[in-house]
């Protein structure tokens, strides 16, 4: 299991009611590598500023990020975390390696707002 | 412009080792204490695997661990933090300064300590950002199982270039590595372990000007820096391992002086040629850039804070 501070997935099924039961999403899956911890940390400090956004994480290397790296948004990322943005149950951005504090901003105010 | 004001006794700007080492200091000093940072807590900390020459842990505790400890070491003594925040305007030069962030208004102070650090170094060429993730990649830990049995590129030649170089040839089929010198800079032991592999091949005194994908190639177009001439070679990924820049641009346009490099010039207590402001850690000008010397600087320039708010 990840070691954030984040709602981890652990399951596909969680996943599936994840963003069934919530208009806006942003999953980050990775481990626990240069790359993927500070997304996590991005994450967490931005929870507190999006209550209408669920941020959660995923193992890179447990079944549940099956769903995650056969989306067809992922199928040329070469490099972790795999960062998937979900509204009303669809992918509508997907970002691979490290992003800065900006950018997951740029995204947010992209694709949520 | 916001009238949001809120004074502190002191804004500490970066969130890396010596910022929070700072931190704790001031707080612990009953004053008043703000730590702002563009990204989360921990600096170049954060996203080093493991930390073995940290005095204190016997066995070697991981970056992310470490940075984690620090800011909640600083927290409970009850510093302030605005995380992921983008500064807008800064102002230094009179007794009251003030740094203004984007949504948060404007927080003022007397003395602040800037300890922003620095980052990985971008090629900033043409198809590197484009490629971020998806053929470009700057971790061998995070990015080199994708590239098992396949041909890479490693740019540069540093000892971060062929440390990751080590790791990345448990995975892929051969190295061509991109230098811009006639020799590697990194450490000889490391230098050697990678030079000796039969997996590697080196271009000396070429420096890459654009990447481009070709099929599910990438392509670099790289520059011979004595003949001028460019070529043209394919592989199935790249990784870029340049050094490190200081994150001294959001000081451009203060009077605070800094090195043709951006770093910050300081004298022996930390302070800069701006009075009440300090620099700490890696963005100033030194040396030797270690984690046990970033928290010394944040120390030195905390308690040159104290002496004077006492006075």
């Amino acid at each position: 299991m990840l070691q954030t501070n984040l709602g981890h997935i652990e399951s596909k099924e969680q996943l599936k009611e994840l963003i069934k039961n919530n208009e806006k999403v942003a999953v980050c899956c990775g481990r626990m590598g240069p790359m993927c911890i500070p997304v996590y940390d991005i994450f967490e400090i931005l929870q507190g500023n999006y209550p209408d956004i669920q941020f959660r994480d995923t193992d890179f290397d447990i079944s549940a990020a099956a769903m995650i790296k056969g989306l067809p948004e992922c199928r040329k990322f070469w490099g972790l975390p795999y960062t998937i943005y979900y509204r009303n149950g669809k992918v509508v951005k997907a970002t691979p390696s490290i992003q800065t504090a900006k950018e997951v901003k740029s995204v947010i105010n992209e694709v949520f707002t | 412009m916001s009238e949001n004001r809120q004074k502190f006794d002191v804004i500490i700007i970066g969130a890396g080792p010596a910022g929070l080492a700072a931190a704790i200091y001031t707080a612990r000093a009953a004053l008043s204490t703000l730590v702002i940072d563009e990204s989360s807590a921990g600096g170049q900390v954060k996203i080093t695997h493991q930390v073995a020459n940290y005095p204190g842990f016997v066995e070697s505790i991981a970056g992310h661990q470490l940075a984690s400890n620090m800011r909640k070491q600083a927290e409970k003594y009850g510093t302030r933090f605005k995380l992921a925040a983008d500064i807008i305007s800064l102002h230094l030069s009179d007794q009251e300064k003030w740094v203004e962030l984007d949504d948060e208004g404007k927080f003022t102070t007397e003395f602040v300590i800037i300890a922003t650090g620095s980052s990985p170094r971008l090629l900033n060429i043409p198809g590197e950002k484009d490629y971020k993730g998806s053929g470009v990649s700057y971790c061998a830990t995070c990015d080199g199982e994708f590239y098992k049995d396949k041909d890479i590129f490693v740019i540069g030649g540093g000892n971060s270039a062929m440390e990751e170089s080590l790791l990345l040839l448990q995975f892929v089929k051969s190295i061509t590595v991109i230098h811009q010198f006639d020799e590697l800079q990194a450490e000889k032991i490391t230098a050697d372990k990678v030079t000796a592999n039969p997996k590697v091949n080196i271009l000396w005194s070429h420096e890459p000007r654009t990447f481009y994908k070709k099929e599910n190639k990438m392509v670099v177009e790289a520059e011979n820096l004595k003949t001028n001439k460019r070529i043209r070679l394919e592989r199935d990924g790249i990784f870029i391992f340049v050094g490190l820049v200081p994150n001294s641009t959001f000081l451009k346009n203060t009077p605070i002086q800094l090195t043709k490099y951006g770093y910050i010039i300081t004298g022996p207590q930390m302070e800069t040629n701006i009075k009440g402001v300090y620099a700490a850690g890696d963005i100033r000008d030194k040396s030797h850039r270690q984690i046990t010397i970033a928290v010394g600087d944040g120390t030195i320039a905390t308690l040159e804070v104290i002496k004077h708010k006492l006075n």
